[in-house]
């Protein structure tokens, strides 16, 4: 049952391709449920690889190679789709699927063209073929394949057609012995350029064949000069920069004569594709972008799309989180009753369960929005909203593709931050990462909704409106400015680059199959829940702690008289109303003398000129755990217990707090700049953990929180100050 | 070719076409678009311009490619032919 017994280790075999080609759909059908992902070390790359159980029994490794038009690579992502297929050190997959959409098959050729070249035993999955036939394209899979010396299986991945044939060929692949393929024919206008780089890899990689030496040629004279790849020999690149200056000199264009001589290549094997002369502008795809890109009903269509996608992140996920916030103090509830009073209690209620619960409550928007996303990359449509919106986007300098991100940072940033994976380039990606989480997400609409309900009264109007409903629209209007306006600083200062060019491959729309969106969905849930989840409980736990520790027990002991004095005063109702109250102010005083009470009064002196006391401080510390838990930190620290922004005696507690000499704390003034400050904080871990996932690094996450910080501090401060100056609070 | 229907690919109206001569993009893009099929010698048509007037949307080696009209000004063409009508091709580039 061994198919292969000269392999000591399982066969490992990739799975390569142009995006649109199918790819993703291939590799769920192969590897079913056993996919696993991860990283790739360094660079913010999905690895995705599961097992695949060949005719024969013989199992093997599926990789998922990301998709890529080119073995060339200008950054590190890019790099990793190479570094498969031409491992600097290692051996090669056993064998690499060349993943091409039949009814494209020129530019798909292109890279299998490249990987043959490069000595890996290859298999061309002819992939699309239902769609080809349909749009008249022929293909003699047959000649194809001995034009190109290896085997063509046809393929519908979709509906798992082809998959045994291309399994037998794969089997078939691994068992046949190795052969050293010729290397990619060179024109004699490029040898002189070619040999010299040839040469310093003969002597640095003595053991590369000759084909694996041209490709890594080939590639170092197309990838670098203007990359940012770290990890490449000096000597490589001093090679390749003498080679480059001296064909410059000479006038000759290496990029494209190096590209042009495959493409020439690719066009002696497209004799064995014939396409019917069929009227492309009947086709489904020609007729829907007639009306999807058309300038008034695509533009309402987009609209209608986005708010669909809109009115789920808010509403649709509204019952979910709802029910697993009950569930969450639920289990609390229990926890509470069937333990005994104490840090055990406090730490497994308010510190584990509960950050158990900050990181379930995402769940609901991230599936909801890679749901909705999957359907529309892989329908094709969202390619179109780039298209339809890029215009729009390129003014601050981001990729059409940053618009669906942006918007769902209206909604929630940890979603959001998630989806800026469709954007391919990654300074595009890191820029919107960053900047996205200025929108003002709901998670800011309890602490608008507080605040104004404290300093601004309902009846109080300006003309038809009333102030507060113009106060929340200037807080969205001030997220959205500085959203823009963070990406157009971003692009120009630390993520600055070349010009972010459009490249955009349109492909056609196509239904989009449920597996894809299931399997996505739990992608992204479960790197979320691992990596992201860990890092927002350890801070929940901390947060707890600071907030709970050290206890006073004067405190504590002053609050056992009372509660014993009104045991003996009052009884029924009435002292269980009295008890609740003690607690309530009890929880305050002891917040109060905790370890961020300590803080908030350590930190006051820096606040102060925002209007700012310590009791706002411990409420700014408590927030980090997410943007809304100003509001019930604020209710413990005042002694109200209640937790709800319409509660009025919280409302009334905060309009009667006064500063030490007197004064009223929340003036019209501080209100405000207490909501500038939200606005433009990076006051949420979640955020922060799930950027750090996203970017591969601290790094990001660290500049985020320090530029949103200054920009709030900077907010708040000028509110303050400028209101003062010119007369008001 | 010598009958002065070159242009750059951003004054070609919606339905005409033309043979790329040239990709004078900056290195990375022209890298990508050439990898991407547009080379020398391939035929490109203009299928559609985005409702905002930027970006464009292309048909060349089967498939559709979009790219903004900053690039597009730096694809040659020769052999230039509006394929329904054929009115001068500078008279209905946009601006």
């Amino acid at each position: 049952m061994i198919a292969a017994p000269a392999l000591a280790r399982r066969p490992r075999i990739a799975l390569a391709g142009n995006p649109n080609a199918g790819k993703t759909t291939l590799f769920n059908a192969l590897t079913g449920a056993s996919a696993r992902t991860g990283n790739y070390p360094g660079v913010t790359v999905e690895r995705r690889s599961g097992d695949w159980r060949l005719p024969g029994g013989l199992e093997v490794d599926v990789l998922d190679v990301p998709g890529t038009y080119s073995l060339s690579a200008r950054s590190p992502e890019e790099q990793v789709a190479v570094d498969t297929v031409l491992p600097p050190d290692g051996p090669p997959p056993d064998a690499v699927i060349v993943v091409a959409d039949a009814g494209a098959l020129e530019r798909h050729l292109y890279l299998a063209q490249q990987i043959i070249d490069a000595g890996v035993p290859v298999i061309l999955a002819l992939n699309l073929m239902d769609e080809a036939r349909r749009a008249g394209v022929q293909i003699d899979a047959g000649g194809l394949a001995k034009a190109l010396g290896v085997e063509a299986i046809p393929l519908v991945a979709t509906r798992r057609e082809g998959i045994e044939a291309l399994g037998a060929a794969v089997l078939r692949a691994i068992e046949a012995p190795s052969v050293d393929r010729a290397p990619e024919p060179l024109d004699a206008a490029l040898a002189p350029y070619v040999a010299p780089v040839e040469a310093w890899l003969a002597s640095h990689r003595p053991s590369d064949p000759p084909a694996v030496r041209r490709a890594r040629a080939l590639w170092a004279l197309l990838s670098l000069g203007d990359d940012e790849l770290d990890h490449v020999e000096p000597g490589l690149r001093d090679a390749v920069t003498t080679a480059q200056r001296r064909a410059a000199d000479a006038g000759v264009n290496l990029d494209r004569e190096i590209i042009a001589a495959r493409y020439a290549r690719l066009d002696e094997h497209m004799r064995f594709v014939v396409s019917a002369p069929s009227d492309r502008s009947a086709s489904w795809t020609e007729r829907l972008d007639g009306a999807l890109t058309h300038p008034v009903l695509g533009m309402l269509v987009f609209a209608v799309v986005m708010l669909v996608l809109f009115e789920a992140l808010f509403r649709w996920s509204d019952p979910l989180i709802t029910g697993i916030e009950v569930a969450v103090a639920w289990t609390q509830g229990i926890a509470a009753a069937a333990l005994p009073d104490g840090p055990v209690e406090g730490l497994l209620v308010d510190g584990v369960i509960a950050g158990v619960g900050n990181v379930v409550v995402f769940v609901p928007q991230i599936a909801l929005l890679f749901a909705f996303i999957t359907l529309l990359e892989d329908s094709g449509y969202l390619a179109r909203v780039a298209f339809v919106i890029d215009r729009l986007m390129r003014g601050v300098g981001l990729h059409g593709k940053a618009f669906v991100p942006l918007l769902s940072g209206f909604a929630c940033a940890i979603p959001a931050v998630m989806s800026t994976r469709t954007i391919e380039s990654r300074k595009d990606r890191l820029v919107t990462m960053l900047a996205l989480p200025l929108m003002s997400c709901s998670a800011r609409l309890p602490v608008y909704a507080l605040v104004i309900a404290v300093v601004f009264p309902a009846d109080e109007r300006l003309g038809f409106v009333s102030v507060g409903a113009l106060v929340l629209f200037a807080m969205y209007a001030l997220s959205v400015s500085a959203t823009l306006g963070a990406a157009a600083v971003l692009r120009r200062t630390v993520l600055r680059g070349p010009r972010p060019a459009l490249v955009l491959e349109l492909p056609p729309y196509r239904w989009p199959t449920p597996r894809n969106v299931a399997s996505s969905v739990w992608r992204r849930v479960k790197d979320f829940l691992v990596d992201a989840g860990t890092i927002i409980l350890a801070i929940t736990i901390v947060l707890w702690a600071l907030l709970s520790y050290p206890r006073s027990e004067s405190v504590s002991a002053r609050f056992d008289e009372l509660r014993a004095a009104a045991g003996q005063e009052l009884e029924g109702d009435a002292l269980a109303e009295r008890v609740a109250a003690l607690d309530a102010e009890e929880a305050g005083e002891q917040m109060r003398h905790s370890a961020a009470g300590h803080l908030g009064r350590f930190i006051e002196p820096v606040l102060e000129p925002l209007g700012f006391d310590w009791r706002i401080g411990i409420g700014l510390i408590g927030s980090f755990a997410a943007r809304e838990v100003l509001v019930s930190t604020l209710g413990i620290v005042w002694g109200i217990g209640d937790d709800s922004e319409e509660s009025a005696p919280l409302r009334d507690a905060l309009r009667d707090a006064r500063r030490e000499d007197g004064s009223p704390l929340f003036t019209p003034l501080t209100g405000l700049s207490l909501m500038v400050f939200f606005v433009l904080a990076a006051q949420c871990m979640s955020t922060i953990a799930v950027v750090r996932r996203e970017s591969g690094s601290w790094k990001w996450p660290l500049l985020m929180v320090a530029y949103m910080t200054t920009l709030a501090y900077l907010g708040a401060l000028a509110v303050q100050q400028g209101g003062r100056l010119l007369g008001y609070g | 070719m010598d009958d002065g229907t070159t242009a750059t690919l951003d004054e070609l109206p919606v339905g005409a076409e033309g043979t790329v001569v040239e990709v004078r993009c900056e290195r990375a893009i022209a890298r990508r678009l050439m990898e991407m099929g547009v080379l020398p010698g391939t035929r490109v048509a203009v299928v559609r311009v985005a409702p905002l007037g930027d970006p464009i949307q292309l048909r060349l080696r089967s498939y559709s490619l979009s790219i903004r009209r900053q690039e597009a000004a730096g694809i040659v063409l020769s052999d230039v032919r509006d394929a329904v009508t054929a009115p001068a091709v500078a008279e209905r580039a946009p601006s």
